[in-house]
């Protein structure tokens, strides 16, 4: 029950951001209509690009500024929390918890990734559907399968984030590897261009990297290009991901312990 | 046990903090001028370190600044590993068993906030309850008995940003006693408080030994701290124990003296009498030194005897003298 407190706390106190919030859907929504008309140009000169048809490169566009935030595919998030505590040496106070770091600090994001599904997820699809007439699932078990596919991407992306902010234990500031880290995220997790786009080897090995998992692998499950076998083998490409990255999590956080000084006295 | 640390009897099997032969050193990577690449350097925050606190014991752990004091009670709090040594914590090992061990121990820091800074003061011990897992009635009948004792009733509702420090630090140690924590670090948990609340704490901490038997570590700079509560002074420089004893015995060990101060009637000659010397005169007043250990009484008996007295004092020595002349001497 701890962390259903923690992330309903979280969720509260993103919550109070209402201007940030309606200033960021402002932002989504006058995003999402520029990479629209691009989209539908790029479709009008190959019509089935990456086996999409124009409505479904639309869809993936909303789709794609829906999960902007709920990922923080830019970094942020309870793992800036993190970083900000591994600085100043609050972490310690962390450590004296008699609860895993990573389950908490997780437990937060989630509760923050719920906020920004339901307010900048959520505004920008209906945005989407009306404006562009963006494909809906065509199942209820298409929409669970993506509701659940969300949830492993926020995991994958929060186990990312967490190593970024780990390294402050190191280098005592996160924000060069979080911006490189950020630049990897925007080019392979599918939102600057489709992984379906990318060309021969690049597109097999954007298609296994971990990135993938934030926007590709959801998109296509709303999309209904992942059925039966197929569906089951995409989310489990998630869950391998979520699993060895929070494994890592873990192991560079018994790392730090043994390793690094706590910041301060 | 090291020849340094001069201890009363050990403890026994009873000992709720076994600290044996204990060692951190720090890898550090230090420029030296005219090489390329930075010299990698070992240093020693703790070495040599051995004690035992029995249960129930308020013990001050004192020294200089960078002494190894924080370093040892990360270590006993188990978020540092030892180099070297062990230590045990109620039968836990601490950086192995170190979510265990977090729910029988109470930690505070004068330095920083275990609250969350945006929630009401209720709210973040709502949160602790749940971590903790503290059944609810225990919960309340602890919450009920530290909002009165700490005073804190009318704060319950604040945000912690919004606390004074002194409320926010009795926030805190509500906080770290809400799980019934069996040892208590305090790590200078009186650093910037006035007077009054720092009074108030001290008198709360004793109570709270005495009706609970909790075990206390005390680090402080503030000597008064040590006084009004702790038994038992280990004081630590260069990170090795260089004293651990009663504060008694480390006025004696520190060779310090009394003062008797003697107000004359009038002016005198230096007061010749057995057992004390005198230090300094000034017109009718004059200040005579003897041992700590010594009675008073047959000195004062003896000047009352040979000379006129207007008055008389007694000047114990300050402890802050005695741990100066401590830690100078280890140099």
């Amino acid at each position: 029950m701890l962390h259903v407190a923690v992330a309903s706390r979280a969720f509260r106190r993103y919550s109070t951001y209402r201007a940030a919030t309606v200033a960021g859907i402002f932002t989504n929504s006058v995003f999402g209509v520029i990479y629209s008309y691009a989209y539908l140009a790029l479709w009008r000169a190959n019509p089935s690009a990456g086996g999409y048809d124009s409505q479904d490169a639309v869809t993936y566009v909303w789709l794609g500024q829906a999960l902007l935030m709920t990922i923080a595919l830019w970094g942020g998030g309870a793992t800036d929390d993190l970083a900000e505590r591994i600085r100043t040496g609050d972490v310690a106070i962390d450590l004296y918890r008699p609860v895993g770091l990573v389950g908490w600090y997780l437990a937060s994001d989630l509760g923050r990734a719920a906020y920004h599904l339901l307010t900048r997820g959520l505004a920008p699809t209906l945005i989407g559907l009306i404006a562009f007439r963006i494909a809906l699932p065509s199942s209820p078990v298409t929409a669970l399968a993506f509701g659940v596919s969300v949830v492993l991407a926020v995991v994958v992306s929060f186990a990312i984030r967490f190593l970024v902010a780990s390294t402050a234990f190191w280098l005592l500031d996160q924000s060069g590897v979080k911006v490189m880290s950020g630049a990897f995220a925007i080019f392979f997790s599918g939102m600057m261009l489709p992984l379906v786009l990318f060309p021969g080897w690049l597109g097999t090995l954007a298609l296994g990297l971990p990135w993938a998992s934030y926007v590709q692998v959801p998109a296509d499950i709303w999309l209904g290009r992942h059925s039966g076998a197929d569906l089951a083998s995409a989310l489990a490409f998630q869950v391998l991901w979520a699993v060895v990255l929070l494994a890592a999590c873990h192991g560079v956080l018994r790392l730090a312990t043994r390793k690094v000084v706590v910041q301060g006295g | 046990m090291t020849p340094t640390a001069q201890g009363p009897a050990p403890h026994g099997p009873a000992a709720l903090i076994e600290v044996v032969d204990l060692e951190r050193t720090f890898d550090v990577r230090r420029r030296v001028e005219g090489r390329r690449r930075r010299v990698r350097e070992s240093v020693v925050a703790v070495r040599d370190l051995s004690f035992e606190v029995a249960a129930g014991e308020m013990v001050g752990y004192i020294g200089p600044n960078g002494a190894g004091k924080s370093t040892t009670i990360k270590m006993l709090t188990g978020i540092l590993v030892p180099t070297g040594g062990h230590v045990r914590v109620g039968g836990l090992d601490p950086s192995r068993d170190r979510v265990e061990l977090a729910r029988r121990i109470g930690v505070v820091f004068g330095q920083r906030s275990t609250l969350w800074w945006d929630l009401p003061l209720r709210d973040s011990f709502d949160l602790l309850q749940k971590m903790y897992r503290i059944p609810p009635q225990r919960y309340r009948a602890n919450l009920d008995r530290f909002v009165e004792l700490l005073d804190l009733g009318d704060r319950l509702d604040t945000p912690v940003r919004q606390l004074s420090l002194g409320q926010r630090m009795r926030g805190d140690i509500a906080a770290a006693l809400l799980h019934d924590p069996e040892v208590l670090y305090l790590d200078e948990p009186t650093i910037g408080l006035d007077v009054v609340s720092k009074s108030r704490l001290r008198e709360f901490l004793r109570a709270l030994n005495g009706e609970r038997g909790t075990t206390l570590l005390l680090t402080t700079h503030d000597l008064q701290d040590i006084e009004a509560l702790c038994d038992r002074v280990i004081v630590i420089d260069r990170g090795t124990a260089v004293y651990d004893g009663s504060l008694g015995g480390l006025h004696a060990r520190g060779g310090s003296t009394r003062t008797l101060v003697v107000d004359l009637v009038d002016e005198a000659a230096p007061i010749d009498v057995p057992g004390a010397t005198v230090r300094r005169i000034e017109g009718p007043r004059q200040w005579l030194s003897f041992p700590s250990d010594a009675s008073a009484a047959p000195i004062v008996a003896a000047v009352a005897s040979a000379y006129d007295v207007a008055d008389l004092s007694i000047q114990e020595p300050a402890i802050e003298d005695v741990i100066r002349d401590l830690y100078s001497r280890g140099a």
